[in-house]
Parts: structure tokens; sequence; C-alpha cells
């Protein structure tokens, strides 16, 4: 079924197809590639340190995978990480938007300051969270809770996944921040001050107007970030390593852990293969969500 | 006169013995005009990874790896490092010592050539053994070493009565953790490959290790390995530390320690049994099969573990930042002998490290703080993540390592040790 344009140029017809074809095979085989070898090597014995050990594996590599009680606590754990910043990003991102969207003296530099964690790499500001702000003995954190008599808490070994999720939330609270910031701008003013002739209070303001307003933002905001909160490593890598035990070993840092640390490549595109199935079903989930809010 | 130097790649570890080495790049490249050496100098771990994939991959990156007793044998066994059969008469192999050289050996090749070597040692600060009237044993047991830290811990005045090894790795906390199992009476497998991470003796000796620590360690201690100790340790901020007999030499160097007056040595602790009580570990300068320019590779390895590079060190950097562990003569120099008094403290804990018989009963491998088997990287680390949550306090002791003794007989399955 072609559709005709006014213009009579043919919309996905030959012509056009034949255009876009070297763009989107190359795309194709960008994504393909990659997707065909971790399958063929999930499917395979292959360690890198038993030489000998090569061959046809069916299945033995998934068994292996889907047996060991490690990768069901990384699933809980990434799913844990994910959920958190997400619930944290949203909310906090939307109070501050409200925030900044008010006059005051400074806002601009107010705003680049509250924006600039998101250009710091993942990690140096981990680094700097270690050891500056969390460390037990000479960190911001255990020097605040000193002079306030309380005990100091040792961030990494008591609290290891609150301490991962508070600074993956730090370095993405400006993202969802300057998103939403972005919406706030495009809200009518004449509306807000109807509203306010009509005698709304500032929470009747918030929940009515601004809230249903930022709907589609804080969508787009929720589907990016849960893209890359999937796949958080360098966070985890520098300040617990994936510990204590398991408490901080997300999928991608499984992955790796099975990878480069014990150097068994058919287990862990055996993982790759499960994590891209987690993220296909997450997905589908939050395009449905998204594309429902888009058409209200 | 060539005109062309070729140029050799050398991989090692960010130690200060190695970036000493690195130092002298120069020294070499005067002796050998026609070599040039370009460094790759990288963290344990990354190092470990990167050495690792290359050559199994036979990358052919690098000509010279530092790689230690743990991936020697294996390496060598599968053909993947050049054979040391023709040394210079110079260079005097039986000068090394005796355990040493033969951790460095599959059969009777030699695979590498030691850079230093080390065992472990009891650190302790004699000032405040003094105040508390301790008198150290010439060889002190791990129930009196529990006693000194209930008595010297003073966490008001950031005094930890005993630092350890907290840090997941199977060369970091299990390296430590290894050598108080077997002086327990524990091992790693049994005869037949069985795991016995669960055993009796593993759970006196892990439960024995948390609770020292959660009481009378330092705070944080999942995150200290052995580079944190050694900072901690020569800050002040501990009164006893059981660790590598290479951190002595920086210990006892008054520039880089403040504790450097009060040091005190002693053998590594025991409990039921000697063996195994210390570790033996060197890490050594191997040549990969891959590599291009093995000729010029050779000449530099030689260079760095003779006995003039020894000397070499001795008189430009002073004679406690010399190498240790490697060399008969070493230990024989009497300008070492005098600026180094823990010097027969490390030679005889090396020499009674015996890696083919470290536990109370038999076991069926080679090592005494590791297992020489590929697949202990992947095992060592995982038990080493789950004690380090025992540590934390995440789990109870037995727990955690039914947890690993587990994990560990699928490992062992898979890679058909048993069935």
């Amino acid at each position: 079924m072609i559709k005709t344009r006014a213009s009579g140029r043919t919309v996905g017809g030959l012509r056009t197809l034949s255009l876009q074809a070297p763009a989107v095979t190359l795309l194709f085989l960008w994504m393909i590639v990659p997707l065909a070898m971790t399958l063929w090597f999930s499917l395979q014995r292959y360690n890198l340190l038993m030489p000998g050990m090569g061959g046809f594996a069916g299945l033995e590599n998934y068994e292996f995978l889907l047996t060991d009680p490690a990768l069901w606590s990384a699933m809980g754990t990434t799913l844990l990480l994910v959920g958190w910043v997400l619930a944290i990003t949203v909310v906090g991102g939307t109070l501050l938007a409200v925030l900044f969207q008010q006059e005051f003296m400074g806002r601009g530099i107010a705003r680049v300051l509250a924006i600039s964690p998101f250009f710091v790499m993942p990690t140096v500001s981990a680094l700097v969270w270690k050891n500056m702000m969390m460390h037990p003995s000479n960190g911001v954190l255990a020097w605040l809770s000193e002079s306030l008599g309380l005990p100091v808490i040792d961030w990494f070994s008591s609290l290891p996944l609150t301490s991962v999720i508070i600074i993956v939330a730090w370095q993405w609270l400006p993202f969802a921040l300057l998103i939403l910031l972005t919406a706030m701008q495009s809200l009518d003013d004449d509306q807000v001050e109807a509203a306010r002739m009509d005698g709304a209070g500032p929470l009747a303001i918030f929940f009515y107007i601004t809230l249903p307003h930022l709907k589609r933002a804080i969508s787009v905001v929720i589907m990016i970030e849960m893209i890359f909160l999937m796949t958080i490593f360098a966070e985890i890598f520098v300040t617990t390593s994936g510990g204590p035990g398991l408490a901080t070993t997300n999928l991608a840092y499984l992955i790796y852990i099975r990878a480069l640390l014990d150097f068994d490549v058919g287990t862990a595109s055996a993982g790759g293969v499960i994590a891209i199935i987690l993220a296909n079903i997450v997905a589908i989930f939050l395009v449905r969500m998204v594309a429902k809010n888009l058409e209200n | 006169m060539a005109a062309q130097a070729e140029t050799i790649t050398v991989a090692t570890v960010n130690n200060n013995d190695m970036i000493i080495m690195q130092g002298l790049t120069k020294e070499f490249e005067k002796a050998h005009p026609d070599i040039t050496l370009d460094w790759v100098v990288l963290e344990e771990n990354v190092l470990r990874q990167r050495m690792t994939t290359d050559i199994a991959t036979q990358g052919g990156q690098f000509d010279v790896m530092t790689i230690g007793t743990y991936e020697v044998p294996i390496w060598g066994e599968r053909g993947w490092l050049e054979p040391l059969e023709n040394l210079p008469e110079e260079y005097q192999v039986d000068d090394l010592i005796k355990p040493v050289r033969d951790g460095l050996s599959h059969g009777d090749t030699l695979y590498a050539l030691p850079f230093y070597a080390e065992s472990s040692m009891m650190y302790y600060r004699k000032d405040l053994f003094e105040q508390a009237g301790i008198e150290v044993p010439e060889q002190p047991t791990w129930e009196q070493v529990r006693g000194w830290a209930e008595q010297l811990n003073d966490p008001d005045n950031d005094m930890a009565g005993i630092c350890l090894r907290g840090k997941p790795g199977w060369g970091e906390n299990m390296a430590f953790l290894s050598t108080l199992v077997n002086t327990y009476g524990g091992r790693w497998f049994d005869m037949d490959w069985n795991p016995e991470i669960n055993s009796e003796a593993w759970k006196e000796a892990i439960s024995f290790y948390v609770d020292l620590m959660q009481n009378y360690g330092p705070p944080g201690a999942t995150s200290n390995g052995f580079n944190e100790n050694l900072a901690l340790f020569s800050r002040g901020n501990c009164a006893i530390w059981v660790d590598a007999t290479s951190a002595a030499g920086r210990l006892y160097d008054a520039n880089a320690s403040e504790v450097a007056e009060q040091l005190g040595f002693a053998p590594a602790p025991v409990a039921e049994t000697p063996k195994g009580s210390h570790w033996l570990w060197s890490w050594s300068l191997a040549i990969p099969a891959s590599s291009e320019h093995k000729e010029a590779a050779q000449t530099f390895i030689t260079w760095a573990t003779s006995q003039d590079y020894v000397k070499l060190v001795g008189e430009t950097k002073g004679w406690t930042s010399v190498p240790p562990g490697t060399r008969e003569s070493t230990y024989e120099n009497p300008a070492y002998q005098e600026a180094a008094p823990f010097a027969s403290f490390v030679l005889d804990a090396i020499r009674n490290a015996d890696p083919n018989d470290s536990t109370l009963e038999p076991n069926p491998y080679v090592g005494v703080q590791f297992v020489a088997i590929p697949e202990f990287q992947a095992i060592g680390t995982q038990v080493g993540q789950m004690i380090a949550a025992a540590l934390a306090g995440d789990m109870p002791v037995e727990q955690a390592l039914d947890q690993v003794q587990g994990a560990t007989e699928r490992n062992m399955k898979r890679a058909g040790y048993i069935e």
C-alpha cells in the first residue's frame, strides 16, 4: 500500500528506499555483527585460560549461568539500582526544576552549578565520593557526623548499594533537571495566572498544571535514564568492586567478572545475551507506558 | 654502532621496586645503546587482566611481562613463555634462592627471572609493646596476637589493635587468609580436588579473623589491601600488621615511614601448625613466546635481575631499597646486612616456605597462598568477595563459606576436576 503525497512523490517508495539503503545497511551491520558474535560465543566452550578446551557447548553456558545464585542476585541489584536512581532523579529533578524556574538573585549561576555534576566523568566522581565524601576516617560525611556527635558510617561496607545509588543519583539528577527545566519554560504563564486568579494555591497549581505539563518530559527522562542505568559499571568498579560479597554486583559487573576476571568468554557472552533480553523486556514496558502518555 | 635501536615493551606493576627499575631506564640504555625501553605501568589487577588476555590470545603486545609465582608454571606448561635455558655465565643462576627459583620453573626449566621475592611476617610497634609490657616470643601464636590487639586497640586515638587485608581478591585478602587457614590446619582441596572451604578448620580460621578485625581492626577494613595497610601502619595507625616481607624496606625507611624508629619484626604467627603459615611470592620478569624481540628482552631481564642491578640500586637509592628475596649474594652483602636489620627474618621466611608441602593434610596442588591451577583466579576472588561480606557484617561466616563451597564445587565440576 503506497501512500501518495500531495506533491505526487511516493513515501516509502523504491526511490527513497534505495537512497536510504546504504545508511540502513550500515546501521544494521553495526548492530547485527556484534550481536551474532555474542550469540555464537555464548554457545561455545571458550575460556582464554584453557586453550585446549574449545568446542560447541550447546546451552551449557546458559545452564551454568541460570543455576548460578549470583545471576539472580545481580538481576535484583540491577533493578534496585535502576528503580531507586530513577525515583530520586525524577522526583528531585521535578522539584529542582520548579525551584530554578522562580526568579531569584544569581539564578543563572545556580543553574550552571546544579547542572555541572553531569559533566564530571563517572570514574572521577566515583573517586571523589569514595575518598573525599564517604571515607570513614577522612571524608566530609564522617567529619559531619562526628561534629554532630553521631557514629561514623563506613559507607561502602555497611551500606554498599545505598552508597552506589547516592553517587549515581547525584550524577543523573542534573540530566533530569536539564530536560525538565527546558519543559518548564514552555509552560504557559497565562494559564498559571488564571489559576491563581481562581484562587488555586501553589500546591494545586503544581499538581494540576505543572505536573501534567511535565508528563511527556518525565517519560522521556525515564526512558533515556533507564537505558544508561542498566549498564552502570564505572561507579561500581571504582568504589566497591561489586562487593562486599555480591551486594553491588549488577548484571554489567557480573559479565565483567566472568569475562575479564574469570576469562570465561562463553559464560560472559551468555550473560550478555540474558542482559539484552532483560533490557528488551524492560524497554517494551517502557515504550508502551511512554506511548500511552504521549497519546493522552 | 646500531643505527636504529630496537624498542622493547615492558609491562610491569606499579609497586615501589618496579618504579625504581623504571627510573633506572637511562642506566640500562647507556649500557645497551641498541635497545630502547617502552614502559607500560599498571595497577596489579589491571596488569593481570591485560597480561592474561594478551598471552592467551597470542596478542604479542609485550616483550617483557611482570608476572608472579602463580602464572609462571601454568603459562610455562602451556608453552606461552620463552624457556630461559642459555643464560650467560656471569648471571650466576645458582645464586638465586632455591624456593624462589623452583617457584618459577615448570619441570626443570626456568621460565622467568625473579625481580623480587617475598614471604609474610609480623610487624609491630616496639614502643607500644614496651609500654604495655608485652614480650614478643621467638614464634608468636595467633591467640597471643589477639590478646595484644585487644590490649593496644585505641580507636579514640586512631590506633587499631591490628591491621590485616580485607580487600577482596585472590592476591589480596585471600593471600593472607590462605596462610591463616593453612596454619589452622585447613586446605583448599583434598587429594581428589574436592573443595574443603566449609571445613571446620576454615570456619575456625575465618571466624577468628572476622572477630579479630571487627573488634580491633581499623574502620573500613573491607577496602584495605596491601598498599592501604602499608600507608596506615607507616602513618602510625596500627599496632600490629601481618603482611608481605617486601614492606620492611619501606617501613624501615625514615623518609617514607613515621614509625621507622619503633619498628619491631617477628615471624608470621601460627596456630595449629607452622606449615604454610607464611606465603611465598615473587614478582618476576618473563618473555612471552609471542615476542618478536626475544634477544633484546633477555638482555633486559638478565640486567634487571642481576647482582649488578642490586648493587646499582643500593648505591644510588640506598640499600633498604634494593629488591629483596631473590639472591643469596644480596644477603651476604655486609652493606645490606647493616642497612636492613630485618634481612635475616626475610631470608628465613622465604627459605622455609614450601609451595609443594604447605598444608597439614596432604594436598594435590602447588602453592602456599594460592592453588596453581588456571581456575583459581576465579575461585579465589569469589571466596574473597564472600569473606569480605562476612567481614562487613552482611552475613554470618558459616553462610558465606557454605555459599562459596557450593560455587567452587560448580566451578571444579565444570572444569572437569570432579564428577
